[in-house]
């Protein structure tokens, strides 16, 4: 929507930043439709598809019944046929009844049928914990999705990265998932270019120059490895990498990292085993093995159902705790 | 306050040709003329024909598991030709390879889909369908989607999609109905209750006296068929297909056939089938009745049957010829359709063929300098 008087003095919010990207997408690409629950007149529950509705009419931006199968599988038909659907699932604990749509048809289409039949969509869903929400609205399933073949897998954490990536997702020939950390909507504000411009999927993103160890990390815990790199003697140098996007990863900038460095640790809000941190790890020592000083690390959820919002913090991680594994990793 | 009737209705039934062969001249008015008839048995005896060589093939190594049609062409064929070519999409399971055919898809296409090659999914452009769908009702939510796409930019053309009596459990199916209903889109779902679900009867499977009645729930218009009388099913399916291009909205079609085969070349149905009902149905073969009435209105002999068993083989013979004909697809294939842009790990992956790591770094796999993507066309 049209920039408020708020947006222009003080920046957008990450709630903002998608909100003008679908926006101005939906302004350029006729075949751009957002559907989902409550996305319409309702603006969505966290408002991110605010004043869609009224500006691009019920047929665009639609209210759709309570049924995720059903959002995922007729918005994979909506693609196949040509248009550019944007399903929103109203929180990732909510993309299990949707599951076998996007991970056995969506993702599976272009290689099933030859490249004959693809699935051009985007998958917004609100991502991650720290929001005091109930059940089965506080977790972080992307490893999930970065091991279906056929998806891409964004998790942007900043207003910036946000518009930019979900322009490239929008015009993405696949199905892209893209997971907003709901603990970053209105945490703060930043400067974002009112004009078209695109991120492109697959590059992380170098936040802070470091010679003594790389930190790598995407979605709401790059604001806590922020918060961790303050805390830290002033005489370590930590490479701070934001993925940006999980899948394809980008193997490139962390190997280029930590062969620099030597070592490094991984922070994700999910739980630790099989989380993507293995897969980064795994990566790290099959590419740097004679570079590394110390053993990758991980600071992780705890393999744990999220508990509920009363003990969500102890389960998060939190700059204290990627203090210390960053300070531990440099000692050994 | 007295008792209300809040909601009523009915599903009817339709049958224009018994199983001898006998047309209720009344309904057969309008329904199709002989020589629609007439081709579209010769076409089904060709299908029947094609049925039978894959069964064959499978006995005899040449295919992978392979699921009979035999018996419910009339199911297909009589939905597929309510349908505009190249305008109306296709959206089947697996046991309406005639309607496919109808419409444009190569012969061979079914059968390099059951030897295990992914080429017979490449649907040609201007062949508007998707390929054959492998799990149990999941494309009915992609048929009420591509409908919803065909109503969004107001073109007069409908979706058509088919599945079994088993399918009408799934929750995609009643998502699926309830989208399509809620949003009018011209969606056609043509159920093809055919009594089995592999070992499961259809009374097991619901207890629901119709599958028909499952619209009702969503207000949808539905009636039950013949499912093996061509008439019937071409009348029902013509009449809803024209009420959805004119922005009518969605329907059901139930029609009541029978799995005359095992539900795959995997299975044996005589472990949970009565052999009875089975010789019971193998009576109401559509393609019995078709023939008797062909032959009272004096368009069909004997002569006539065996130029078209012959022309029939023929076919099948040519068919095979393609599908077995074909190389072996590169090995490459397995990473060319995964996203439209290689990932640079895949690429790597495709070059080296292998995922183990040790000398696989991009350089070493023959790839441009880190931080160049990769392009693979």
């Amino acid at each position: 929507m049209p920039r408020t008087e708020q947006m222009i003095a003080q920046g957008l919010t990450l709630v903002d930043a998608i909100n003008e990207a679908l926006y101005q997408e939906m302004e350029r690409d006729s075949r751009v439709v957002c559907l989902g629950e409550d996305v319409g007149l309702n603006g969505g529950v966290f408002r991110v598809t605010e004043g869609l509705q009224k500006v691009f009419g019920p047929e665009r931006v639609i209210d759709t019944p309570l049924s995720e199968s059903g959002i995922m599988g007729t918005a994979i038909g909506l693609a196949m046929a040509g248009m550019r659907p944007i399903p929103e699932i109203q929180f990732e604990g909510f993309l299990g009844p949707a599951y076998d749509q996007l991970v056995n048809h969506a993702a599976r289409y272009r290689t099933r049928s030859r490249g004959a039949v693809t699935v051009p969509m985007v998958v917004r869903v609100p991502v991650g914990g720290g929001i005091h929400a109930p059940e089965l609205h506080s977790d972080s399933p992307e490893a999930i999705y970065a091991h279906t073949p056929g998806l891409k897998v964004l998790m942007p954490a900043t207003p910036y990265d946000a518009k930019g990536l979900l322009l490239s997702a929008i015009r993405d020939p696949d199905p892209v998932v893209f997971f907003e950390p709901k603990r970053v909507y209105r945490s703060y504000r930043e400067e974002v270019p009112e004009g078209d411009y695109t991120i492109p999927i697959g590059q992380a993103k170098v936040l802070a120059e470091g010679t003594d160890l790389t930190l790598v990390t995407w979605g709401a815990s790059v604001h806590q490895c922020n918060d961790a790199l303050d805390t830290l003697p002033e005489d370590v140098s930590v490479e701070l990498i934001d993925l940006r996007t999980i899948a394809p990863l980008d193997v490139e900038t962390i190997v280029q990292s930590v062969e620099k460095t030597g070592r490094c640790v991984i922070v994700h809000e999910a739980p630790k085993t099989a989380g993507f941190g293995a897969e980064i790890a795994t990566t790290i020592q099959e590419y740097c093995f004679l570079h590394l000083k110390a053993p990758v690390q991980r600071v992780a959820g705890f393999d744990t159902v999220m508990p509920y919002y009363k003990l969500e913090q102890q389960y998060l991680p939190d700059a204290a705790k990627v203090s210390e594994a960053v300070m531990q990793c440099l000692a050994y | 306050m007295p008792i209300k009737t809040a909601y009523q209705a009915k599903v009817e039934y339709l049958q224009i040709m018994d199983e001898h062969g006998v047309v209720d001249e009344k309904l057969a008015k309008d329904a199709m003329s002989d020589q629609d008839i007439l081709e579209l048995y010769q076409y089904m005896g060709k299908c029947r024909v094609l049925d039978e060589t894959a069964f064959k093939l499978q006995r005899s190594k040449r295919m992978g598991t392979y699921p009979q049609n035999k018996g419910q062409e009339a199911c297909a064929i009589g939905a597929g030709f309510s349908l505009k070519q190249g305008v109306d999409y296709l959206v089947p399971c697996y046991r309406e390879n005639a309607a496919l055919w109808m419409h444009g898809l190569p012969m061979h296409y079914i059968f390099l889909h059951w030897m295990g090659d992914e080429r017979g999914n490449q649907i040609p452009k201007g062949v508007c369908q998707l390929p054959l769908c492998i799990p149990i009702g999941t494309q009915m939510l992609h048929a009420t989607g591509i409908a919803w796409a065909f109503k969004m930019r107001k073109e007069a053309r409908v979706a058509m999609t088919f599945f079994g009596d088993g399918a009408t459990s799934e929750g995609d199916f009643h998502e699926a109905m309830n989208f399509a209903s809620a949003f009018q889109v011209p969606c056609i779902f043509f159920c093809q209750n055919n009594q089995w679900a592999i070992s499961v009867p259809r009374e097991q499977q619901m207890n629901s006296a119709t599958v028909a009645q499952k619209a009702l729930a969503y207000d949808m218009p539905c009636i039950q068929v013949d499912g093996n009388d061509l008439l019937a099913v071409h009348k029902a399916a013509k009449d809803f297909v024209e009420r959805a291009r004119a922005g009518g909205g969605p329907a059901f079609i139930e029609a009541v056939t029978y799995r005359l085969a095992d539900h795959t070349t995997a299975d044996d149905a005589r472990r949970y089938r009565d052999p009875q009902e089975v010789e019971a149905w193998v009576n109401k073969d559509p393609m019995i009745r078709l023939r008797k009435y062909l032959t009272a209105k004096g368009l069909w002999n004997d002569a006539k049957q065996a130029a078209l068993d012959e022309a029939a083989k023929q076919n099948a013979t040519e068919v095979v010829r393609a599908a077995e004909g074909i190389e072996k697809p590169a090995v490459t294939d397995i990473f060319d359709y995964t996203y439209a842009e290689m990932p640079r790990e895949l690429e790597i992956q495709r070059r080296t063929m292998r995922t183990s790591s040790l000398g696989q770094r991009p350089e070493q796999a023959g790839l441009n300098a880190p931080g160049v993507a990769a392009n693979h066309e």
